[in-house]
């Protein structure tokens, strides 16, 4: 068996999950809320597994690196730290209902991976990417990335239930959905946790960038536009703190920052030209 | 410093932060749309003219370098001053505030509190009280009030400055950016395996600049993946002074030389027609590298011998091995095949002759001096911990009220925390249970 096998039956089980999730929150039954759990968990493990395999097989293949660099490791790599820090959600706050929204985006990380017509295969590194910042920057940019999906996660539910509840207290949203308040506080403790790891992105960014081509920041389309997702959230956290404003902007904002971080992952690799055209292979 | 100033509220306003970060964020947008530091007729063989003359005004192909951009990074900058000046001072209050000067009513009327009797009397009870906070961390202060004892403990004070660490930190990278581009510059130099320079041309100008100094390329080697890809490649450098040689180093990407601040990158590297040369008589010891163009006849008059690359085998740009023609004094010429930067044995040759022929290649190196980059590392380092220490770390406070009675002491004790309450309330049911056990 090999990773590539592995990371297919992982993104079917995420499906799986998903489905047991969503039944979970519209049934209400607590059984399958464990059953969702424990398949996500399994998923995971033969997630780690499969990425590990991959470390491996390129060592036996004579260009050993880690599962970090290209758009269709990043990627899979991207739906591990989302499912980690979901499931250190559900087991923080003891709710199960993020996970109807939370697993089907790491699923649908996957099965981009697994269909989009991407370079699946393992490819020995240019000299550049020869470094150990490279665990460093990618690692810390995608455990933010991760808490700011489920943040977005979060700002949707959000904006679900005010809508559903408008005026009505005692609607299903009510029972279905975690209150407003939890959701709300959810979401601000995952921009905080994001906003570090960002941060901490960026830098590990701009000193590996020091170290290979002598200058820390270059206004490059990808350094600028992770600036840009910084930005976003660092407005939303002022904003919140002191300005007092409503959790609908806070939603809404979480959702601005979401695309801002696909755009910075995504669109600039594929939509604009620069050093970090890596994805585009 | 309380100013009721209108212009020092403008400036010491969050709102003005919010507007600033906004106008900031959508303005760096545009550069990354429209592509940066292009000539002029690019930008209006894409967009025409009268918008590439709009952009020009607006100097939009240097636009993070343009006045407004930096204005705006100012404004922020001033702003993160002001607002920190207009509010630091109550927070230092705050910090170095004395808890003993809280009454005992305040005191009872918190709500993170308990309560419970002790038969020993007050002076009693309070050592115990204070020996076990101190057990566990809490240095203690005490004061003597009308109905007994009042103790005060406080942890993490100075987490209340977290947030002032991270605006200062960005102050600091802003300081580290404007030493950098006032003091510093970036360029590039190529380097020909064997020859030295001691000058480089910038980026943006194109100006000369002189380092002081010389470094010299002894030699490049490129290592290739089987699809043909690089896989890496180093230089060996060698600094000189007047003339001195300093030190050698090997760089490779990702590990650069340093000399006088001003660093080395290992960025890239072009490949010659000519070729790096080395004989060695190994009967007398004489040794010498010559570089020699392909197809052009080289002399070593000292060993009286005339060579020259006739002939090559390469995989794309980089030869593989090469064919040597050599002849010594009135000796018959010989050719042979020799593997490239490999020290062969000469066959055929009166003398015992080893050569090694190496594709020539020339370094491509940048070069960078910044002063600055220190202070933003610092700054950088300073804002992940001021970070840590804004959202994860809190000002928590203890208070033991110790009052006569009847049949001892009555005991209560109350705390409060500033940040991430539900966390200090479970650390403080912890630590009343076992204050109210060791009593």
């Amino acid at each position: 068996m090999d990773s590539s096998q592995l990371l297919g039956i992982t993104t079917f089980t995420f499906l799986f999950a998903s489905f047991l999730y969503i039944g979970t929150l519209v049934f209400k039954a607590k059984k399958l809320g464990s059953l969702a759990t424990g398949f996500t968990v399994i998923a995971l493990l033969i997630l780690t597994v499969g990425l590990g395999l991959r470390w491996v097989e390129s060592y036996q293949m004579g260009i050993g690196h880690a599962p970090l660099t290209n758009m269709y490791e990043s990627v899979v790599f991207f739906a591990w730290t989302i499912i980690i820090f979901y499931l250190g959600i559900e087991w923080k706050f003891q709710t199960k209902t993020i996970g109807a929204f939370a697993v089907p985006i790491a699923f649908l990380a996957m099965a981009y991976a697994s269909f989009a017509p991407i370079n699946r295969g393992i490819n020995p590194l240019v000299p550049a990417l020869q470094s150990n910042w490279l665990l460093a920057h990618v690692i810390t940019c995608f455990v933010g990335y991760a808490a700011f999906a489920i943040a977005a996660a979060l700002g949707i539910m959000y904006l679900c239930k005010k809508s559903f509840s408008k005026g009505n207290d005692t609607g299903k949203s009510k029972e279905i959905l975690p209150s407003l308040n939890v959701l709300e506080d959810i979401t601000h403790k995952s921009i905080i946790f994001g906003f570090i790891w960002l941060s901490a992105g960026i830098i590990t960014g701009a000193i590996w960038a020091n170290s290979a081509w002598g200058t820390y920041w270059s206004w490059d389309p990808k350094e600028t536009w992770s600036l840009i997702t910084w930005f976003v959230y660092a407005f939303t956290l002022h904003a919140r703190y002191t300005r007092g404003i409503k959790g609908k902007t806070i939603a809404w904002l979480s959702l601005v920052g979401f695309i801002a971080v696909i755009f910075t992952y995504y669109g600039v690799n594929f939509l604009l030209s620069g050093l970090h055209s890596y994805g585009s292979n | 410093m309380q100013n009721n100033n209108s212009v020092w509220q403008f400036f010491a306003s969050v709102k003005l932060a919010l507007v600033t970060l906004f106008l900031i964020t959508i303005t760096s947008i545009i550069g990354t749309i429209i592509p940066q530091k292009e000539s002029f007729e690019w930008y209006v063989s894409q967009y025409g003219p009268k918008t590439a003359q709009l952009f020009a005004v607006l100097d939009i192909p240097d636009m993070y370098n343009s006045w407004w951009f930096i204005s705006l990074l100012f404004l922020l900058g001033f702003n993160l001053v002001i607002c920190s000046i207009d509010r630091f001072p109550a927070v230092w209050r705050q910090i170095t505030a004395d808890g003993l000067q809280y009454t005992a009513e305040r005191i009872k009327k918190m709500s993170t509190s308990k309560l419970w009797e002790s038969s020993d009397p007050p002076s009693a009870a309070a050592q115990k009280m204070t020996q076990r906070l101190n057990k566990r961390g809490w240095k203690t202060a005490i004061k003597t009030i009308d109905d007994g004892t009042l103790i005060f403990s406080q942890k993490g004070n100075w987490t209340r400055a977290g947030v002032y660490m991270v605006h200062s930190s960005i102050l600091v990278i802003f300081l580290g950016a404007i030493i950098g581009s006032l003091g510093g510059f970036k360029g590039s130099v190529s380097i020909p395996e064997t020859m030295e320079r001691d000058r480089v041309a910038l980026y943006d100008t194109r100006e000369i600049v002189e380092l002081g100094f010389t470094v010299r390329c002894n030699s490049f080697a490129i290592d290739f993946y089987p699809n043909g890809m690089p896989k890496e490649y180093t230089s060996s450098l060698t600094i000189l002074e007047n003339g001195q040689e300093l030190f050698t180093q090997e760089i490779e990407v990702n590990s650069p030389l340093k000399h006088k601040g001003i660093t080395f990158y290992q960025s890239s590297y072009e490949a010659y027609q000519d070729f790096v040369i080395t004989i060695t008589n190994k009967t007398t010891g004489n040794q010498k590298t010559f570089i020699s163009p392909f197809q052009k006849q080289t002399e070593w008059a000292e060993e009286g011998i005339r060579f020259g690359i006739i002939n090559a085998k390469a995989l794309g740009q980089s030869i593989v091995s090469s064919k040597i023609w050599f002849s010594k004094e009135d000796d018959t010429p010989i050719t042979q095949w020799l593997d490239d930067n490999t020290t062969t044995r000469l066959d055929g040759t009166g003398q015992d002759y080893q050569v090694s022929v190496k594709q020539m290649y020339a370094t491509g190196l940048q070069v960078a001096k910044d002063p600055g980059v220190w202070w933003v590392y610092i700054g950088c380092g300073l804002m992940l911990f001021g970070l840590y220490v804004a959202f994860f770390m809190s000002h928590r406070r203890i208070w033991l009220l110790v009052s006569n009675t009847e049949k001892g002491s009555e005991i209560i004790v109350t705390g409060s925390a500033n940040k991430n309450r539900p966390g200090f309330e479970h650390v403080f049911d912890n630590l009343a249970s076992e204050l109210e056990q060791a009593s």
